[in-house]
């Protein structure tokens, strides 16, 4: 198998142009040694190359160390095309759920005075903020105005309806809010299942961890971050819910159609696209911003309860608690982006799936509080190991649109998973290390288990080694609501 | 199908996916149904109390089984339907009128296995041999 690749350096590996034909530009591929050994697994290697064949693709498919098998395109992925020379959009390069992202939220606690009760704050996280299939959000969306509105304005419609501050929304990517979403290209089907989902946490790996700051790495980003060793944190996990999906599983059939129309041959049916200045991709980009800014609103009121769960459980003011927003990130998204290739600078539709913007210092699109130490960038572990907060820079800029990972990656399926777990109690064995979980689905703490996921920190090393992100702290979950 | 399995379960990476058999296309549809229901909910929870109409349109028939597959979820999520058991009454490669059975979902009564959010495209296929119908779905959960 290695022999597909050819070594760049200690931290990239290629798969040559010419490996499947058709492809446009070569695969690049940041991993170890290490970690090459399990990607051989599944698809995910194959996987990349069928990306290298799309229309108007710029530079090279690219691929993150937690990258897995996904549909059409891996997870883990990173893909931009040329919107001046036909580039295509592709629903499949942003996944089902759209803008599912991250954000991390700081505190004035620190660990001890948080580890006697977690197991109460857990329970009354669980109780306050909606988890699982089918649950309900606590907000009701009104038909018409109402619902245009939050799918218009994001983050922003949540902070105007009194869930949160407004110093939330500049530490927010793209300020919580993407220009160009069209309510009128949503599905009647998007908004039944949206409708009453907004404010809730999903299934699967979604979650709401209570950390503290375990390590620091670098000292004058993590104060730039309001960040300090032991200091409780509290992260979230979240995308646009059934909204999302349905956006997506209407835009794929939209897609079949389009890749008829303007014959482009793909070697995967779950790549299809269309050029982004056709109808298609311009409706598909309309709607997947609408459901961008659901998920922006969604993370925003979660992160709303919360604060007010910390605030009543430790009888502080707001003030005293701290529970200021220190980044969210969208890690399924795409973005039309200004970029530098070969000298040149190019309008670019840079699709991250399962992949996180990485800006570097001194980007225009920055808070000013981050300008000198560039984007935190948020990546979550499974839930017993760790999670890590890093920063953007200039070589990511350089070489991967900006871009870097977004997790630890799975490495067993769902099924694998839930069956190496049987008769284990993964609660149990979680307490045991000092995390309290408490989730809604039954086989839910099975499938998420730790040896599930490829070690957090292995992937990081890798980011970090190639430069393409650095790191700031490190973080130990103590509590884990999930669904 | 009166003989031999009606699904099994595939193990991908991130996702699951389904086997399905059948020896018509209908039973196929059904069984397909039956197969990503069984991942959700275990069968034996579920009671047939009420049933729903679905009507299903597409370009063609592996397009006709994601959008059935899909239509269900989406009775599943917006209207709190768990089902049991569905029959096809009709069918041809691109329109579909079946039945679906089964009851209000009930989180204490029915505990969720896999939360099953959409039936892909990926590694889609339908096929049809000597011994009757095959389909392979993977869902996105």
């Amino acid at each position: 198998m290695a022999e597909i690749f050819r070594k760049i350096d200690d931290y990239r590996w290629e798969i040559p142009v010419g490996y499947k034909p058709g492809m446009r530009v070569p695969g690049i591929i940041y991993v170890d040694e290490k970690l090459l050994e399990v990607i051989h697994k599944d698809q995910s290697v194959e996987q990349v190359a069928n990306a290298a064949t799309l229309p108007g693709i710029v530079k090279a498919s690219l691929a993150m160390p937690d990258i897995h098998e996904g549909y059409g395109f891996p997870i883990g992925g990173v893909v931009a095309t040329d919107i001046a020379k036909g580039g295509l959009i592709s629903p499949g390069g942003v996944g089902y759920d759209i803008n599912c992202g991250v954000r991390l939220v700081r505190s004035n606690l620190k660990k001890e005075e948080v580890l006697p009760r977690i197991k109460d704050l857990v329970q009354i996280l669980f109780n306050e903020i909606p988890t699982g299939v089918g649950s309900r959000g606590k907000i009701r969306l009104g038909r018409g105005a109402e619902e245009r509105a939050a799918l218009l304005k994001g983050a922003r419609w949540a902070v105007e309806n009194g869930y949160g501050e407004k110093e939330d929304l500049e530490r927010t990517e793209s300020g919580g809010c993407i220009e160009g979403a069209d309510p009128d290209l949503v599905s009647s089907k998007a908004y039944e299942r949206g409708r009453p989902q907004l404010g809730t946490l999903g299934s699967g790996n979604h979650f709401l961890e209570v950390q503290y700051v375990q390590e620091i790495y670098d000292e004058k980003a993590a104060n730039a971050m309001g960040l300090f060793k032991d200091q409780v944190t509290v992260m979230i996990h979240s995308g646009s819910r059934g909204f999302g999906h349905q956006v997506c599983t209407d835009y794929l059939v939209t897609m079949e159609e389009a890749i008829r129309k303007y014959k482009i041959e793909l070697p995967d049916r779950q790549l299809a696209g269309a050029p982004f200045d056709t109808r298609e991709a311009q409706e598909y980009l309309a709607a997947m911003r609408a459901a961008a800014n659901y998920a922006w609103a969604n993370r925003q009121c979660l992160m709303h309860w919360a604060r007010e769960v910390l605030q009543r459980f430790f009888g502080m003011s707001p003030k005293d608690l701290g529970m200021n927003l220190v980044y969210d990130v969208a890690h399924n998204i795409v973005k039309v982006e200004d970029h530098i290739v070969d000298g040149k600078k190019m309008k670019l539709a840079v699709h991250r799936k399962g992949a996180t913007r990485a800006f570097p210092p001194g980007h225009p699109e920055l808070p000013s509080v981050y300008k000198d130490i560039g984007q935190p960038v948020l990546i979550p572990g499974d839930m017993g190991r760790n999670s890590f907060m890093l920063v953007g820079t200039k070589r990511a800029m350089d070489e991967t649109f900006g871009s870097t990972c977004h997790g630890a990656g799975r490495m067993m399926s769902r099924h694998q998973a839930i069956r190496s777990a049987k008769g284990r109690e993964i609660h149990r064995e979680l307490e045991d290390m000092g995390i309290y979980v408490r989730a809604s689905g039954r086989e839910s703490l099975k499938e998420e288990m730790p040896e599930a996921y490829k070690n957090i920190a292995d992937v990081i090393n890798v980011v970090h080694n190639a430069g393409i992100s650095t790191r700031v702290v490190k973080l130990k979950p103590m509590g884990v609501i999930k669904g | 199908m009166t003989e031999g399995k009606r699904y099994e379960i595939l193990d991908v990476t991130a996702d699951v996916g389904i086997l399905a058999y059948g020896n018509d296309i209908k039973s196929l549809f059904e069984n397909t149904a039956l197969g990503m229901f069984s991942l959700i909910v275990e069968p034996e929870k579920i009671k047939v109390k009420e049933k729903v109409e679905v009507k299903v349109e597409s370009r063609n028939i592996e397009d006709l089984l994601v959008a059935w597959l899909n239509e269900i979820l989406f009775i599943f999520e917006t209207q709190e339907f768990i089902m049991k058991d569905c029959s096809v009454s009709e069918m041809d490669e691109r329109h579909m009128i079946a039945e679906i059975r089964g009851e209000h979902y009930n989180p204490e009564v029915h505990p969720r296995n896999v939360h099953i959010k959409a039936a892909t495209y990926h590694n889609l296929e339908i096929k049809k041999s000597n011994s009757g119908w095959r389909a392979r779905v993977i869902f996105d959960v």
